[in-house]
Parts: structure tokens; C-alpha cells; sequence
């Protein structure tokens, strides 16, 4: 039988959680049952037919996937409008999991500095629960988190959770708090002067938007971690998901085949990636 | 595979007669210039054709195609495959050598269904080149003045009173067996063919003032080259570069519904790097904002890119983006401007 790289599977929605004003958490599965075997750090296509499709990070770590998946969906176009309106039964399409994960196998026996911004908390929960859930296998877990205002703040019954935790060292800031904040105020790189590492032994992931990364990455090189060490998940706009349509292509590195995950001395030469 | 020759006054028939099997597309007159469109007499067929507006390839990669049809509200999906039976009469060697890359593109890491079924079912009938298309064509710099082995069925050659036709797959052999009267070529065939060709090459000129396997290496130093600001100065950002290039593949995908909101198709369509969205994020991040940087993009994809990826240079030197231009930004000022930057013109 004929397949097509471009055919989206249907998923049906099992839950839908609203998170801020903006963004929603999904709880999908297959019709057919089959799991999604991703890698944390992947991404999928997702559609509306009729509308169109788009990337969306994958949200739920392997090790907490039990046949389903998540994806934390901001509301920001027409596509993500519509998807907004999905309830639990609907279905939606999928494509993937795309991309290259992070090389978890790699980090194994080092302490982990994450260092998620704003939405970048979504594909890096993916990751941060998948180490927690092998704590072992890994050193000092440190999270610092940043968001805009206390009411983007995403997943905050899990950062409660990482909060209580022994073995991890939460962060959190926001760049605008209100009356009722009581935690750090300003952008995330404000949080760096309040944990020390080990540098040769921790490897830095950061997720966030374009500007953040600049200056995360001061911090994170200004501590002493490698360069091999520093992990980032290039944002761009996967289209095809499967290397041909260009739009993800930064200079020759397709972002959803060699990325969108990539160590800092991968891309630090590459003019336009960061 | 073998050598056959067919007589012109054949050369209806051989057409009239595959037409019955198959859709057979060619070079046609369009006004004063040349596209490739369907052929259903001979008359229309211009073999001698100078260049088309637009390369074959929108017989593989159409502007527009369908991926699957839909209904949104049952979630059924139907793939749209395109497997006619197609002849293209009369690629000239350039789009010859594209249709080569593009075959990497879709094949390599994720087989692309929809052009390799047209790719399957499609018989490329090439023609040898014997006179430079017009000022603008620089084949022979790129070193595809000649056909590439392991693209084409049937490579064709004016020797006068006949063709000689190159017989390279068994498709092709199938297609001649079947519908032409094809004589074996003998040893006078051969040296009137080697005649031909060796007359041929000195009336190409070359273009660009280096060898073109430096390409790959002058464009790794030219990242910063002055050049891609004055480009991008005068760029107007229509996407006609890319819209008439044999090598150009990127597209964007969009679903079309009808007026009951839920049947509807997924389709594809060329899209252009030149444009202004190509590279928007939602939330509106633009990651080649300026117009130096997206025509930088596409030189450096069409001189090094592809040949990191694929081991094939990314132009054929058909010079359709320079006739097209309106702002006269060609690859081979572009490229030889480079050479001189580096360089100071000296060889």
C-alpha cells in the first residue's frame, strides 16, 4: 500500500488542561494505539485538517508516556486559535516524533542545570521528568526557570512538586511580579548568580526564545561548562518535518533533522543560528 | 546501454505513437520564447528549442499538487498520488543534471511518496545541446554541457538527417522497441557523433572566471562578502529567481476546504526563500529578515549547500534566474564578483 510521509495519523484528545490564558496541555493517544516513541527533545506536526498543520514540541517525558503524549499549545495564529477550541473526544492530526533528541545516554552520571524560559518550559518538562524519573543516573539536578508575569507560569503544580523535592534546586523569576509575588523578580540570567556547578561535570540545557539565548549563554559559559556541554533547541519553522521544504534551514543545517536540539559548539560558527 | 538511430522524417510517428501509452510533454512555442507543455502533434514540438520559461520539473514538483484529500469532520484522509505514464521530450543536459538533484532530494533519508511516483512513471527523453541557449546560459562552467549517466532513458542528438538516441534504461529501450523505427547506429553513425560533439564544445563559452570545483570553497570565505548587502539592496524580493530555477524545491503546505468547511485537500506549492515570510515563526520572529541575507541564502545553497549534502553543485547553469531578474542580480556576476573579491581577478 502507497503511505506518504505527509499523511497525519489521528489522535484522539484525552485531556485538555488549561494552564494560563494562553497556553492549553493536551493528553493525546493514537486511534491505533501505537505509542509515540519519542525522544525528549523531539517535536511533532500537528493538525486541524482544514485549517493546516504546525510544530509543537513534545511536552510528556518517554518515561511517563504509558501510550499517551502531551503537547502544551500556545495560542498564536489561526492554526493554534482552532486547536484551542478542541475538547476532550475531538480528534487531531499528527506527524513524527521529528527531530533529534538530546543525547540523554551522554549526560548520564552528570549534574543537569536546566535553564528553561517562557515556553521553552514545555519540550524541556519532557526532558527534566525523564531525569527525575531516573534520578539516579544523573548528579545535581538545578532549575532555573524564568516567565514574564506569575501568570504564565507554566506546569506550576509540577514546579510545587520539584520544589519540595531534596534532590532538585528550583529557581524561579518573573520579569514583571505582582502584589502577590513573593519569589525573584527579573529575567532568568538573574537566577545564575544563585547556584554554583561543578562546570566540567554539568551539562546546560536551555530552552527559550531567540533573545534569551545570548544571554543565557553568557551565563552558562561565564560559569565554566563547555561548550559541548551547553544544549539549545533551536526554534524555526518545520514545515515538512522530514528535511525537504527549506523553511527550517539555518545556513546548511536542516533544524528538524539535525535539530532542533543541538550543542553550543555544534552551532557556534554557524552565523544566524543564535 | 546502446546507440540507435531514427530517421527525422520517423520522428512523427515515434511520437504520434507513444501518445497513445503515455501523456507526452515537450517544448512548445509560447509567443516569442519556449515552455514545456503538453504535446498532442508533432508540429508543436520544437526540439531545437533555445529555453523554457520554466525547467521540466514542474512535471515532477508541480507548482501546485495535492498530498490527500480530507474530510474533517470523519477524519477520513485519501493520499493523492500522481502515477500517469508521462514522456518529457527534449530536456536540455542542465535540467538534465537538476532533475539528477532532486531525485537525491526526495529519495535520500525520507522517500517523498508523491515525486517519486511521478519520478517512477515518467520517461526523460534529454537532447544534446549543440548551440549555447543565449547569453545568459553558463552550462559549460558548471560541467553540464553534458548529460549526466544514471538520470535519463533516451538521449537524443541531431546528427543532421536523424537522431541518434542514446538508449540508457530499459525503459527506454522498451519505448523505442515499441513505438520507433530504430535502425542499430554503425560505425559511420559514431564518427558523425563524434564529429558533433567535438565541434560543439568550442562555440559554448565559459562563464565564470574560475573552476567551479573552487565553488564550494569560495563561497566558505565569502560569508561576509560586502556583495550580499549590495544584493540585497536592490533586490525586489518577487521569488522569480526561484521560481524559474530547475534546482529550486522548497514549498509550503496549506489545506483547501470546499463550501461545506469539511472536504477538502492538502496541498502543496512552490515557495521561495526570497520572500518575506519564508523563515516567520508564530509569535513573529523572522529569522532572514533582510533581503541581503535570503539572496546570501540562496547562493550559498545553489554554490556549497547542496554540494555538502548531496555531493551535487546546487546550479546547473541554466541562466533562467538571471533572465528573469529584474534587477539583473545574475550567478554569474554574482560569483564571479566573489572570485574578484578574493582574488583581485587573478586566476
Amino acid at each position: 500500500m502507497v503511505s506518504s510521509i505527509y499523511l497525519p495519523e489521528p489522535a484522539r484528545i484525552l485531556d485538555v488542561q488549561e494552564m494560563t490564558t494562553l497556553e492549553k496541555l493536551y493528553t493525546l493517544e493514537f486511534l491505533g494505539g501505537r505509542p509515540l516513541g519519542h525522544k525528549p527533545g523531539q517535536f511533532v506536526a500537528v493538525s486541524a485538517l482544514g485549517i493546516g498543520e504546525a510544530p509543537i514540541s513534545i511536552s510528556s517525558s518517554p518515561s511517563r508516556s504509558n501510550g499517551t503524549f502531551e503537547l502544551c499549545i500556545r495560542k498564536a495564529g489561526d492554526l493554534t486559535g482552532v486547536l484551542h477550541q478542541k475538547k476532550a473526544g475531538d480528534t487531531l492530526g499528527i506527524r513524527g516524533p521529528f527531530g533529534q533528541g538530546f543525547p540523554l545516554k551522554k549526560f548520564q552520571g552528570k549534574d543537569i542545570l536546566f535553564a528553561p524560559g517562557g515556553l521553552g518550559l514545555a519540550p524541556a518538562r519532557s526532558v527534566i521528568n525523564q531525569v527525575l524519573d531516573e534520578r539516579g543516573k544523573y548528579g545535581r539536578v538545578t532549575i532555573l526557570y524564568g516567565a514574564r508575569t506569575p501568570a504564565e507560569l507554566l506546569f506550576k503544580d509540577e514546579l510545587k512538586e520539584w520544589e519540595k523535592r531534596d534532590d532538585v534546586d528550583l529557581h524561579v523569576t518573573v520579569d514583571q511580579p505582582d502584589d502577590n509575588w513573593t519569589g525573584n523578580a527579573g529575567v532568568i540570567t538573574t537566577l545564575f548568580a544563585k547556584v554554583s556547578v561543578y562546570p566540567r561535570n554539568t551539562v546546560a540545557i536551555t530552552i527559550g526564545p531567540p533573545v534569551m539565548y545570548r544571554f543565557v549563554l553568557m551565563e552558562l559559559l561565564g560559569k565554566g561548562i563547555p561548550e559541548t556541554n551547553i544544549w539549545l533547541s533551536l526554534e524555526r519553522r518545520m514545515k515538512c518535518g522530514v528535511g525537504k521544504c527549506g523553511h527550517c534551514q539555518i545556513n546548511n543545517l536542516y533544524a528538524c533533522q539535525s535539530g532542533p536540539s543541538f550543542s553550543y559548539a555544534e552551532i557556534k560558527a554557524v552565523e544566524g543560528a543564535i | 546501454m546502446s546507440l540507435k538511430i531514427i530517421p527525422k522524417e520517423k520522428m512523427g510517428e515515434f511520437v504520434a505513437n507513444m501518445m497513445g501509452a503515455y501523456r507526452v510533454v515537450g517544448p512548445r512555442q509560447k509567443e516569442h520564447q519556449f515552455m514545456f507543455g503538453p504535446i498532442e502533434n508533432l508540429d508543436q514540438l520544437h526540439l531545437d528549442y533555445n529555453t523554457t520559461i520554466l525547467p521540466p520539473k514542474k512535471y515532477l514538483l508541480p507548482q501546485h499538487e495535492s498530498l490527500f484529500k480530507f474530510n474533517a469532520d470523519t477524519f477520513d484522509a485519501e493520499l493523492t498520488i500522481d502515477d500517469q505514464p508521462t514522456v518529457i521530450l527534449g530536456v536540455h543536459t542542465c535540467d538534465l543534471h537538476a532533475i539528477q538533484l532532486l531525485d537525491q532530494v526526495f529519495q535520500r533519508d525520507h522517500l517523498d511518496e508523491h515525486y517519486m511516483a511521478r519520478r517512477e512513471n515518467t520517461i526523460l527523453v534529454g537532447i544534446e545541446c549543440l548551440e549555447p541557449c543565449d547569453d545568459h546560459s553558463f552550462c559549460k562552467s558548471m560541467g553540464t554541457l553534458t548529460p549526466p549517466t544514471g538520470c535519463y532513458d533516451l538521449h537524443l542528438t541531431d546528427i543532421g538527417d536523424s537522431y541518434a538516441v542514446d538508449v540508457e534504461t530499459e525503459k527506454g529501450a522498451w519505448l523505442v522497441v515499441r513505438h520507433a523505427q530504430a535502425r542499430d547506429a554503425d560505425d559511420e553513425d559514431y564518427k558523425r557523433i563524434n564529429n558533433i560533439l567535438s565541434e560543439k564544445w568550442p562555440r559554448f563559452p565559459y562563464k565564470l572566471d574560475f573552476d567551479v570545483g573552487e565553488l564550494p570553497a569560495l563561497m566558505s570565505v565569502s560569508q561576509k562578502s560586502p556583495l550580499w548587502q549590495q544584493l540585497g539592496e536592490i533586490c525586489l524580493a518577487c521569488g522569480s529567481c526561484t521560481n524559474v530555477c530547475p534546482t529550486c524545491y522548497c514549498f509550503d503546505v496549506r489545506d483547501k476546504v470546499d463550501m461545506s468547511l469539511a472536504d477538502g485537500h492538502r496541498e502543496r506549492f512552490w515557495d521561495s526563500c526570497q520572500l518575506d515570510e519564508f523563515a516567520l515563526v508564530a509569535g513573529g520572529h523572522d529569522f532572514r529578515p533582510s533581503r541581503a541575507a535570503r539572496q546570501r541564502h540562496r547562493f550559498f545553497r545553489k554554490g556549497k549547500y547542496q554540494t555538502d549534502a548531496y555531493g551535487l553543485l546546487g546550479c546547473v547553469g541554466c541562466g533562467r534566474c538571471g533572465r528573469a531578474c529584474l534587477v539583473e542580480i545574475t550567478p554569474v556576476k554574482t560569483f564571479n564578483e566573489l572570485y574578484r573579491q578574493r582574488t583581485g581577478g587573478a586566476r
